[in-house]
């Protein structure tokens, strides 16, 4: 088993950090092997920023996502770059609180799930935590990983005072799912 | 939920991992993307163990200071990429001339110049040989996963150590920024080797001898402090450390130079051999561009075709033993898969010679080769 995923937005919006706790939950608490990989330019705030995750029971010979089997997307311009090279048959999810809808044409050939990730965070308290709600989708879509193996990734990696915040978030993400 | 022993950790992260238990206590860069991550881990990490953190005003500087820390008797490192590393070829020089054991890390990225700061590259390979003038040997390691980036830092160590010598540590953003699951050995599972010091009075010790050492070749080296007061310079010198332009002294010392790496090749170059056995196409592959074609190769045996990869874990010295037997063997073909223009396609021809079709593959504006690139190359050699 070999699953590809790709979180693509903007600088700022905390997508590598929800990649790397993705595969920090499947590498450090279950026998999951994980890889993760970023494209990103010179700038910290704003400028396409793109993270990937493999999660595979298997060896990770090459480490790059060819061909996403999940892609997030929460900006505009990463969803005209990166929707195109979703696996036939893919999953995309997409925050429509920044993307409009997918053209028909991809549309056809994906699953595409739809979600104001964002705007929900920000009902939340703080935007800042759109990332770990989106986190919630994707563990949710692909029953990958326990989510409790994630949450726990979630409390290693979020500053302290904020943890309530982000399991708060992390579930908004997964229930949203279950009411699609 | 309880945490099992593997760790998630970027490559750039286990190198410091690594430094650290094979002894680091002395870090001064100038940090550069991709290498950065090193530098902040150093900084967060190197004081809560009693080491130093030094940023300095540049590369040049940062080098220079790691070749001071070294003679104090530290274990000292500096991390930087293509650029930074152009900057630290003089004082790297230094470093191999006055025989101070210490690691530089070379994160690579594309260039010339300041070229693609984010993107991967394997365009410093030469530069690692010949980056500094003169005649000198280099050693140079390349590792083609954070597990190795790991294992390979302690290697860098032990080997500056071991054979008084800068190392330089060859990777590339690829295997810098990639985070993968890897199991950190114990302390007890690894072995760290340190310099050898003088068992001579400060009166006798003479730091550039011609006879001393357990290894031919590799004087002991005493530490500034310990009471030895010796002259360290970049000019040439006897075995005093004074510089001298007697043309027999020289002659002995820059040899000595030279022969304590080159005639320990065998110890010094490893390869890993990937279904060599029978392998009637070979693939050379180094670093991060490894791991397409370790990917290619088993794809390649899936399919019923005899491939194999000859992997440099070693980049210098070069590992012409292990391609001499690939010679013998009369491969079909010998593909060179390297992201910059081929610069290892030569070194692997010299050896090669005419026995074998030597077919690069070639990436120089930040993309990877990719896994079927290779497998193509391949079906197309059989």
């Amino acid at each position: 088993m070999r699953l590809e995923l790709r979180l693509a937005g903007e600088g700022g919006q905390g997508l590598i950090t929800a990649a790397i706790i993705l595969a920090e939950a499947c590498a450090e608490y279950t026998q999951l092997n994980a890889a993760q990989t970023q494209s990103y330019g010179p700038e910290s705030r704003g400028g396409a920023s793109r993270a990937d995750v493999i999660i595979s029971t298997d060896e990770i010979d090459y480490p790059e996502v060819k061909a996403p089997d999940v892609l997030v997307v929460m900006a505009q311009e990463a969803s005209d770059k990166y929707v195109q090279g979703v696996r036939p048959g893919g999953t995309v999810i997409v925050d429509t609180t920044y993307v409009k809808p997918i053209p028909k044409s991809e549309a056809e050939r994906l699953k595409v799930v739809e979600y104001p990730i964002s705007a929900k965070a920000r009902d939340l308290g703080r935007e800042i935590v759109a990332n770990i709600v989106a986190l919630g989708l994707v563990v949710e879509i692909t029953g990958i990983v326990p989510k409790d193996a994630v949450v726990a990734a979630v409390l290693d990696r979020v500053p302290k005072g904020t943890e309530e915040l982000n399991k708060k978030a992390f579930f908004v993400g997964v229930d949203a799912v279950k009411e699609l | 939920m309880t945490k099992k022993r593997a760790r998630l950790l970027q490559g750039n992260e286990a190198v410091v991992e690594g430094a650290i238990a094979a002894g680091l206590t002395f870090f001064a860069g100038y940090p550069i993307t991709p290498s950065t991550e090193i530098a902040e881990l150093c900084a967060a990490k190197l004081p809560a163990i009693g080491g130093k953190f030094i940023q300095m005003e540049d590369e040049i500087a940062s080098m220079a200071a790691v070749c001071g820390a070294s003679l104090a008797g530290m274990k000292a490192m500096t991390a930087t990429s293509g650029p930074g590393f152009s900057l630290k070829q003089e004082n790297l020089g230094f470093a191999v001339k006055g025989e101070l054991p210490c690691v530089v890390v070379n994160v690579q990225r594309v260039g010339p110049s300041t070229g693609m700061p984010t993107s991967a590259s394997q365009g410093d390979v030469m530069q690692a040989r010949w980056g500094s003038h003169g005649d000198h040997e280099m050693v140079a390691l390349s590792p083609s996963s954070v597990q190795e980036a790991f294992t390979l830092a302690v290697e860098s160590f032990n080997i500056a150590e071991e054979y008084r010598t800068p190392v330089i540590l060859l990777m590339d953003e690829m295997i810098g920024h990639l985070r993968e699951k890897v199991v950190l050995p114990e302390k007890e599972e690894l072995v760290i080797r340190n310099r050898e010091k003088p068992n001579m009075t400060p009166e006798q010790y003479k730091p550039f001898a011609m006879d001393h050492g357990e290894i031919a070749g590799v004087p002991p080296l005493a530490a500034y402090g310990d009471g030895f007061k010796f002259h360290v310079t970049g000019l040439t010198h006897g075995e005093d450390g004074f510089p001298t332009n007697n043309p027999a002294i020289a002659e002995k010392q820059l040899k000595r130079l030279n022969e304590k790496i080159s005639s320990n090749k065998k110890a010094l170059t490893r390869v890993e051999k990937f279904y060599m056995d029978d392998a009637e196409v070979v693939v050379f592959a180094y670093g991060g561009t490894a791991r397409s074609a370790r990917k290619a190769v088993k794809d390649a045996r899936a399919q019923g075709i005899k491939a194999g990869m000859l992997r440099a874990i070693t980049i210098w010295p070069f590992a012409e033993d292990a391609l001499l037997e690939v010679k013998r063997n009369s491969p079909k073909a010998v593909i060179v898969p390297e992201m910059n223009l081929g610069q290892l396609v030569l070194p692997v021809k010299r050896v090669i010679g005419d026995s074998a079709p030597v077919i690069p593959i070639n990436k120089i504006a930040g993309q990877l080769v990719e896994p079927e690139e290779i497998l193509l190359a391949i079906k197309e050699a059989m």
